[in-house]
């Protein structure tokens, strides 16, 4: 018998549908509700407009799947980290040609130190397997990835940004 | 499924409803708590929610405007995340202003139906950008400021102001990079570039001045624990902007102005421009939805 959180967590993402919300820890927790299940989400980023696609697409799995009508939450705090991808969901990436996000970096206090000259310089080719990448922009075709591009095979790609 | 690439596996599929950008976007804040703390005028967290979405709102219009007229396609891109970013804090900010508000006003109703003198933002936000330096030097001014600001709201005592502060921070780290790249690559690149440049911040950056002058809702939220005083952002600013003319070999930053009003609703005929543009579509077509 599958549960809710498993249907919950199989919903993929409009955008990079080879990974599964649980893959991307964007569902924090799914639990049984005085009237139904309750779901509760966190957004990637503000802005990000595929979280109303993704709202709609929990209910819809969980009604197909038998659970009824599903109220989806959002919880904004604490916010999400691309530490919360799993093992899993970061080769998912990997082997649809996106490279995944290292650590993210950690926070000791003070203000927010300032980089100059572009960031993780050590990207992973996700083609060749190249070790030193560089970086071509700092956004691509969503705000999550920046576009770089490897000196060994020439391929451009993206990369999910660590936040 | 399997798919040899993203790009194949966005267009595999003719379901509509695979795509993000759909119709009919509702309340991004559904499901979260909308308490006011204790001891907080309700009317002056809306005011303060108004100021810090109209800032990102009107920032973010401006940025939309330069999607096909940037130097390059990357740079169309970014800009266009950048603004993406800041609308999705906008959305967050009118939502929580309608809402503490309570006269069914929701984020849609805010963005595109008030009025020129109803909007709270800076001056800086609304600035026509004379050519792509103006722009990056508007950016950096802006970024390196809410930066600050959205790092110093994650201790509110308003959990959904600590929470978009949380959020923001981690967006606004790749805004004001970004912004300084480019102010260092044109400072520190050609003769030509270089005097654009220098033109720019000149232009843009003693409009900063008013982003440090406590408005009274400010002070009174700051003293509360809620908001934050401006003026002690001012250090960080500083250094960041100073390290940033140093590397891209500019003399340092020139003084900065008094602001003019936009805070209490004061704004020029640039503010105008901006609403007929953004607001024409709702006003025409009143409850549209696409």
């Amino acid at each position: 018998m599958v549960n809710a959180a498993t249907v919950a967590g199989s919903v993929v993402d409009p955008e990079l549908p080879f990974v599964t919300l649980a893959d991307l820890g964007i569902v924090r927790d799914v639990r049984e509700g005085a009237d139904g299940i309750v779901v509760t989400i966190t957004p990637t980023y503000t802005g990000c407009p595929a979280m109303e696609a993704i709202r709609d697409d929990i209910v819809r799995a969980l009604d197909e799947a038998g659970f009824g009508r599903a109220h989806v939450r959002t919880v904004l705090s604490p916010a999400w980290t691309t530490d919360w991808i799993s093992e899993s969901g970061k080769a998912k990436l990997a082997a649809a040609g996106i490279a995944p996000p290292g650590a993210a970096p950690r926070r000791t206090g003070g203000p927010v130190p300032l980089v100059l000259g572009g960031r993780s310089a050590a990207v992973t080719c996700p083609h060749c397997g190249h070790g030193e990448t560089e970086q071509l922009a700092a956004f691509s075709a969503t705000a999550c990835k920046d576009l770089r591009r490897c000196p060994a095979c020439r391929e451009p790609f993206e990369h999910v940004k660590e936040i | 499924m399997s798919f040899d690439d993203a790009y194949e596996a966005l267009t595999d599929h003719d379901d509509d409803t695979r795509w993000a950008y759909g119709t009919g976007f509702s309340d991004p804040l559904a499901g979260v708590p909308t308490a006011v703390p204790d001891g907080v005028d309700p009317a002056d967290l809306v005011a303060y929610c108004l100021m810090l979405g109209d800032d990102a709102l009107v920032m973010s219009h401006r940025l939309q405007q330069w999607v096909t007229r940037a130097p390059e396609l990357e740079d169309e891109m970014a800009l266009a995340n950048i603004g993406l970013d800041l609308l999705g804090q906008a959305r967050l900010l009118l939502t929580r202003a309608g809402e503490v508000e309570g006269t069914g006003r929701d984020e849609d109703a805010l963005a595109y139906l008030r009025e020129p003198a109803a909007f709270r933002h800076v001056r800086l936000a609304e600035r026509l950008d004379d050519d792509f330096a103006h722009l990056i030097a508007r950016l950096l001014v802006f970024s390196t400021w809410r930066l600050a600001l959205l790092d110093r709201l994650t201790t509110s005592r308003d959990p959904i102001l600590a929470a978009i502060g949380a959020k923001g921070v981690k967006e606004a780290t790749y805004h004001r990079e970004y912004a300084a790249g480019w102010v260092v690559r044109l400072g520190d690149g050609t003769d030509v570039s270089h005097t654009r440049m220098r033109a720019a911040v000149d232009g843009v950056e003693p409009l900063a001045g008013e982003l440090f002058e406590p408005h009274q809702v400010e002070l009174r939220l700051a003293a509360a624990g809620v908001g934050v005083d401006p003026a002690t952002l001012r250090t960080e600013y500083d250094d960041v902007l100073a390290e940033v003319h140093r590397v891209a070999t500019l003399p340092p930053p020139p003084p900065l102005q008094e602001g003019t009003g936009g805070r209490d609703g004061v704004h020029g005929p640039e503010l105008v421009e901006i609403l007929t543009e953004m607001q024409e579509l709702a006003r025409a077509n009143p409850g549209g939805v696409w």
